[in-house]
């Protein structure tokens, strides 16, 4: 009669000298799927947290950017709050789709092949290998007139990938804010583009020359003129990929064709 | 009574980091504030109390041809869940300490206590050494993460405590203060500290410098 047990066959593997290979390999599985299970559970149980947290840290930079910016209070004031909207373009097609905004996640569609394109090496100044097809993009509209569009751009600095909003206003050539959403500079140099204080020198900024050249540059020490913004001490690295991210995005691989048809009002949804 | 010499031990006789220079990455790399020190040494006293105990307690179990694979599995599954825990509770930290709390894994310390203690002794002693050995690591990566947060941005914790130049205040931060071979400068200058203070930590020279009295110069 074969003993069933499952105690005293737990007694007994215990009991097995460590070298034998029953042993290796039963302690081997039981400790890998005990490990996987308590991994597993924490991941699955703290996700929706670690979500909101996320969700949460995206809407306060924005909220953080609209306030900062001068005369936003008085838009939102007259017009209702359903007038920012928010619309997922298609950068491939330039088109509005009906993608919701709220649940896309754009740095999740630049990883899917199906979703992105691969910049070709000689326009890829911003480092980034691959551009998402679609892009969530905000637009204030008082009426019918367009008043604010905001972008998000990126480029990969000096030890992260950096990640903002750009805020246009109606001309599309007029900075009307930069927020840093994401990065992780050196403190101290680089990740000072956090501080409202640099941010605060973009508005009114001019993007494009007369001849519709991306001008707007993040130069070495102080800004002469309204196509350049002053860099910081000790992280010329990091301006130059705020440089690149502005010229990229607002570039043929970037927005540039969408801006442009947005220009021409041939984009009303 | 001799149990509590495994706690109190390795804080300053047999610190970790500088008796036996083990886990200086993570001690560089964090160290540019007080907050991110304290966030990372309580994750590292946590991680290394809960892998010393389960590994002590299974440590009669543990074929010796697979006790590294064992341990690494069980130490990376903690730092796993010790990093999902903080991504939760302290999402704008979890931000700032970016990949070090995963690469906790790496910490010869971790390792280095669960090989050399936790495999050989009971529970209670190991957790005890464990926590000594946090600890430990945690006082030198509080004085250096207060040292650079003071000196490098003027204040602890976020606050300020000299107001800087840029706030229109007097103190002009030391960018160095910021920058990893700082932490080098200060972790260096304590070890020279201890060292004058308890001579019995100074190790032999491996090799004597010989300069022959009749060597001319060529």
């Amino acid at each position: 009669m074969p003993d069933l047990n499952p105690i005293s066959w737990w007694l007994k593997l215990l009991a097995l000298p460590n070298e034998s290979r029953t042993k290796t390999l039963v302690v081997a599985f039981l400790v890998s799927g005990i490990c996987a299970l308590v991994v597993s559970s924490a991941a699955v149980i703290l996700e929706p947290m670690q979500e909101a947290n996320r969700a949460a840290e995206r809407q306060a930079r924005l909220d953080a950017m609209m306030a900062a910016m001068p005369g936003m209070e008085e838009i939102l004031a007259e017009a209702d709050a359903d007038t920012l909207n928010s619309v997922v373009v298609d950068l491939k097609n330039i088109e509005m789709t009906e993608i919701d905004p709220s649940t896309f996640d754009m740095r999740a569609a630049a990883q899917d092949p199906e979703t992105s394109t691969i910049i070709p090496p000689e326009a890829d100044i911003a480092g980034l290998g691959r551009r998402a097809d679609y892009a969530p993009v905000h637009i204030l509209r008082s009426g019918d007139e367009l008043r604010l569009i905001i972008l998000p751009i990126s480029a990969s600095g000096y030890q992260s990938t950096i990640h903002a909003n750009l805020a246009l206003e109606a001309d599309l050539n007029t900075v009307a804010g930069l927020s840093i959403v994401e990065q992780g500079e050196t403190p101290g140099l680089g990740a000072r583009i956090e501080e409202p204080a640099w941010q605060a020198l973009w508005p009114g900024k001019k993007l494009a020359d007369k001849n519709g050249d991306i001008t707007l540059t993040v130069v070495r020490g102080r800004a002469t003129n309204e196509f350049e913004v002053d860099g910081i001490t000790g992280a010329t690295r990091t301006g130059n990929a705020v440089t690149e991210a502005v010229h990229f995005w607002l570039g043929e691989y970037g927005y540039g064709p969408f801006l442009d048809k947005l220009r021409a009002g041939a984009l009303e949804q | 009574m001799s149990a509590l010499r495994h706690l109190y031990g390795p804080i300053i006789d047999n610190n970790p980091i500088t008796l036996q220079i083990l886990g200086i990455c993570s001690a560089l790399a964090v160290t540019t504030s007080l907050t991110t020190s304290a966030v990372m040494s309580l994750a590292l006293i946590t991680v290394l109390v809960m892998s010393s105990l389960v590994i002590s307690t299974i440590r009669r179990h543990i074929p010796s041809a697979i006790r590294l694979i064992v341990q690494i599995t069980i130490i990376a599954s903690l730092v796993i869940v010790a990093d999902q825990i903080i991504q939760a509770f302290a999402f704008d930290i979890s931000q700032r300490l970016s990949i070090f709390v995963g690469l906790i894994v790496t910490n010869c310390l971790v390792l280095g206590r669960a090989e050399a203690f936790a495999m050989q002794n009971p529970p209670g002693p190991a957790v005890l050494d464990a926590l000594g050995n946090g600890l430990g690591y945690s006082l030198i990566l509080l004085i250096v993460g207060f040292i650079r947060e003071l000196l490098g941005a003027g204040t602890l914790f976020g606050l300020t405590v000299f107001p800087s130049v840029y706030d229109g205040g007097w103190f002009t931060p030391l960018n160095l203060m910021l920058l990893a071979p700082s932490a080098f400068f200060i972790l260096g200058l304590l070890i020279w500290a201890i060292r004058a203070l308890r001579p019995a930590q100074i190790e032999p020279s491996d090799y004597k410098i010989a300069i022959d009295p009749n060597r001319r110069a060529p």
